[in-house]
């Protein structure tokens, strides 16, 4: 038998009603970081030093500005997906759970806005 | 809190035996919370960078401190191990890898892989400076 109501079936949901997006954007998110990630590494650690010419020079550069964007832009959601899902489990009170969040979530933004932010700076030339 | 009447079901966590894939799987948790601290100081030398030359200087002294090279360490520890047992985590959701022999397998492959993926970065970036 089973305990799931009629409506329940019909509509497809879980115990929680919902919770399959933030499931699923946290595993698209981390295959891209996958990606991103490991071309980060690897580009860094090919760079002959890490100067502050040599750094800038490699930011600068088109293919690497964007690609470094993306990869903020994912790690930023990936990671304030995942904290959210940790406070979730962890914080029982529902009002410290959603101000909880709200902080990392306005954390996450901000950190979001300054890493992206500071490569276009770069890629565009406007650095001091 | 006082002592509870009833005998009530446990939640699983509580119940079963320790098994180091336990311990696997709540790493995975520790160092993903440990690369979002992480995340700032990512911010922070792309931040640096942006600032110019000089701050850029400061940064560096920064990230050449022995506590903060420590903590590098580390966060580059939490990275491979969190990327190699977040793959693992992907396979799962395919389905696959289930089997004990499996899943022990391919979380000893995730730990050391990380070990020696973290020395091996380490080795490469300390190249220049010996």
């Amino acid at each position: 038998m089973s305990l799931r109501s009629p409506v329940g079936r019909v509509l497809g949901l879980g115990a929680a009603g919902e919770g399959v997006g933030h499931w699923w954007a946290l595993r698209v998110s981390s295959a891209a970081l996958v990606l991103l990630s490991l071309w980060f590494v690897f580009a860094l650690v090919r760079l002959p030093d890490l100067g502050y010419d040599t750094v800038a020079a490699w930011i600068a550069a088109p293919v690497n500005a964007v690609l470094l964007s993306l990869l903020v832009g994912t790690t930023v959601y990936h990671s304030m997906l995942g904290v959210q899902e940790v406070v979730e489990d962890y914080v029982a009170s529902h009002g410290a759970k959603i101000a909880t969040k709200i902080v990392l979530q306005f954390i996450h933004y901000l950190l979001g806005a300054l890493g992206i932010f500071s490569v276009l700076r770069i890629a565009f030339g406007s650095a001091a | 809190m006082s002592k509870p009447q009833y005998e009530r079901p446990l939640s699983p966590f509580m119940m079963y035996r320790w098994q180091y894939t336990n311990t696997l799987s709540i790493l995975h948790r520790v160092t993903g919370c440990a690369l979002s601290v992480g995340l700032l100081l990512f911010v922070y030398w792309l931040v640096a960078a942006a600032g110019g030359a000089e701050a850029y200087a400061d940064a560096q002294a920064v990230f050449a401190n022995p506590l903060v090279k420590a903590l590098l360490v580390g966060f580059s520890f939490a990275f491979f191990y969190h990327l190699l047992n977040g793959v693992r985590h992907l396979v799962w959701d395919t389905g696959h890898g289930f089997e004990k022999k499996q899943a022990r397998l391919s979380g000893w492959v995730a730990f050391l892989g990380a070990v020696a993926l973290t020395a091996l970065l380490w080795i490469v970036l300390s190249r220049g400076e010996v």
